[in-house]
């Protein structure tokens, strides 16, 4: 499809009810489906020509820890035929296996294994899913939220044992994250009266 | 009576000049040929992403200058569109031209990195003595601009730091004159060189299936005859503007790899060429208060440039609630941003997509059945750079 949103309306007539919500912005398509119709549309996405996404630019993980489905899984897609971009999510919750799509493009295979080394979701039917980024033997997800920007451990060389090994980390001072809001827009309990106020006018 | 054959497992680097970086790369070889490769990357690991998130967006612009090191403006482009496209600011003509010139000259020392040492792995030594004189000019150009040879911090949000200092213009000009001078006599070595073509053609070939399917971008997808590339199928600031050509190979193999950073490099040239000549004098950031920092001179005359000024590098600039992706042509590849912002002033998630990360992967597919020895030249034409791949 030449047009964005024939392409849209095409996605929609043709998946239906696998669709959650789709949104044009930016020049580029966004699909929210479920989590057990991954296979199915991305199948379709690639295959059918009018879609023709033909190549994977990235998965990626975005995680919300205080949300009830924690990861957002997102999968960056493109199609040189019609000169499109797809960016297909959905959501899981923290302990879920979500099914991989190696079979389909076998350049998922590096992306799942960031994936799964950095925020720590597993997949269904890889043929080696292994940590790629980390250290041997890491532990821990780094780009999870609730994981210190400092790290748990350090290496240093030790010299009665003649190797590298490694610590927890030993931090003079800590990380300080300073909250940089603007004093002139108000503290917030004033801005809450603020808010209310307008909304009683 | 019969005898037991083992395969044979080596270790190749992560010290090892031909690794270009810190690849660790685990071979299986029966005799000479290579069964399987199984490279082992992270020794880089910064965790770019993971401090992304922790600082302001102004602050976040130095460290795409550490992943592909080589070409550091090209990534920066990227994060800048990105803003600029959440926050709906225009870039003044001026600056487009400025950053569209510096990554081509990022581009150029890129791929004159890449074919040098491509054919330093496979035994030439003069070329990259030749190229790296030419890189250094380059990197005074990148000094004289930014103030700094490799981690420029020069592409902004809504423009460029500052404004060309007197006289680099002139200076580029002269370069494009005698720069192609070097390409021919370095093309002169190598294009025709029997050893060079023994060691390239045919070797490492890539279908344009294989190509679609392990994701590849840049030279690498053109090298097999897909003529794509976003400067003009996806053109950014004013690529629009500008004439040039994209070089197209045939047989996918390295040796056409080679012939179109070759022949790129000579675009560059030229694309250098029009952007000096159609740049005039004006504005080179936007001129949004609550994006852009007041020039020294405005502080000290004004109140609200003052004020500007401290909130800017204080809190940063706030980017309201999106998600987006915005993807450049770097020398590698496509070089990508997703970029999720939550309306503070630092990026709730900032994935970055590396060209030689997929190039890398396809490493064990590219060099099945080749001989050990054809392992650096595929390495080398893939055009890793380990800044990029590890992150």
């Amino acid at each position: 499809m030449k047009n964005l949103t024939d392409l849209e309306k095409r996605i929609n007539s043709e998946l239906t009810t696998k669709i959650n919500k789709t949104e044009i912005k930016h020049n580029q398509i966004y699909i929210e489906i479920d989590k057990n119709v991954l296979i199915d549309v991305i199948l379709f996405l690639k295959t059918n020509k009018d879609t023709k996404f033909r190549q994977l630019i990235d998965i990626t993980v975005v995680d919300y820890p205080e949300e009830n489905q924690r990861f957002k899984i997102v999968y960056l897609l493109l199609s040189h035929e019609f000169n499109q971009r797809l960016i297909l999510s959905y959501f899981i919750n923290e302990n879920e296996v979500i099914n991989s799509i190696t079979s389909i493009f076998p350049s998922a295979n590096w992306m799942e294994r960031e994936v799964f080394d950095m925020y720590g979701v597993s997949f269904k039917d890889h043929p080696d899913l292994r940590r790629i980024l980390t250290d041997y033997g890491f532990e821990g997800h780094p780009l999870r939220k609730d994981f210190p920007l400092t790290g748990h451990t350090e290496v240093r060389y030790s010299e009665d044992k003649k190797k590298v090994v490694s610590e927890p980390v030993k931090l003079e001072q800590n990380y300080r994250n300073f909250d940089y809001e603007s004093p002139w827009e108000g503290t917030k309990y004033i801005k809450e009266q603020t808010d209310n106020n307008d909304k009683k006018n | 009576m019969t005898k037991k054959i083992k395969n044979l497992n080596l270790n190749f680097g992560p010290q090892h000049p031909a690794a270009h970086g810190v690849l660790r790369l685990i071979l299986e070889l029966d005799g000479e040929v290579v069964e399987k490769a199984d490279p082992h990357i992270g020794l880089l690991h910064r965790g770019t992403e993971k401090l992304i998130e922790n600082k302001t967006y102004m602050q976040a612009v130095p460290y795409f200058d550490r992943l592909d090191y080589v070409a550091p403006m090209n990534q920066e482009h990227a994060f800048a569109l990105a803003i600029e496209k959440i926050l709906k600011i225009d870039v003044p003509i001026r600056a487009q031209f400025i950053r569209v010139m510096f990554c081509e000259i990022g581009r150029i020392l890129s791929h004159i990195l890449n074919v040098t040492t491509q054919a330093l792995d496979v035994g030439a030594l003069t070329p990259s003595l030749w190229g790296f004189e030419e890189r250094e000019t380059l990197m005074t150009f990148y000094e004289r601009a930014s103030g700094s040879r490799l981690h420029a911090n020069y592409f902004r949000a809504g423009g460029v730091h500052q404004d060309l200092p007197g006289g680099l213009e002139e200076d580029i000009a002269k370069f494009c004159e005698t720069f192609p001078k070097v390409i021919n006599d370095v093309e002169n070595l190598l294009t025709d060189n029997r050893i060079f073509k023994q060691r390239n053609v045919d070797i490492g070939v890539v279908s344009k299936k294989d190509a679609l399917d392990y994701s590849f971008s840049g030279v690498m997808i053109r090298g097999s005859g897909i003529p794509w590339d976003l400067r003009k199928s996806q053109p950014y600031d004013c690529y629009e503007q500008l004439e040039f050509n994209i070089p197209v190979g045939k047989n996918g193999d390295c040796y056409d790899r080679y012939l179109c950073r070759i022949e790129e490099m000579k675009e560059s040239v030229s694309i250098i060429k029009q952007c000096l000549a159609q740049m005039q004098k004006g504005a080179i950031k936007s001129l949004d208060g609550k994006i852009t920092p007041p020039s020294k001179n405005e502080i000290k005359q004004s109140m609200e440039a003052l004020i500007h000024h401290f909130k800017l590098f204080t809190e940063g600039y706030r980017v309201p609630k999106d998600e987006i992706y915005t993807a450049v042509e770097a020398p590698k590849g496509e070089f990508g941003v997703y970029l999720i912002s939550d309306g503070s002033s630092k990026p709730y998630k900032c994935k970055i997509r590396a060209p030689g990360f997929s190039h890398l992967q396809s490493m064990d597919h590219l060099i099945k059945g080749h001989m050990l020895a054809d392992v650096p030249a595929v390495l080398g034409s893939l055009d890793i750079v380990f800044g990029e791949v590890d992150r």
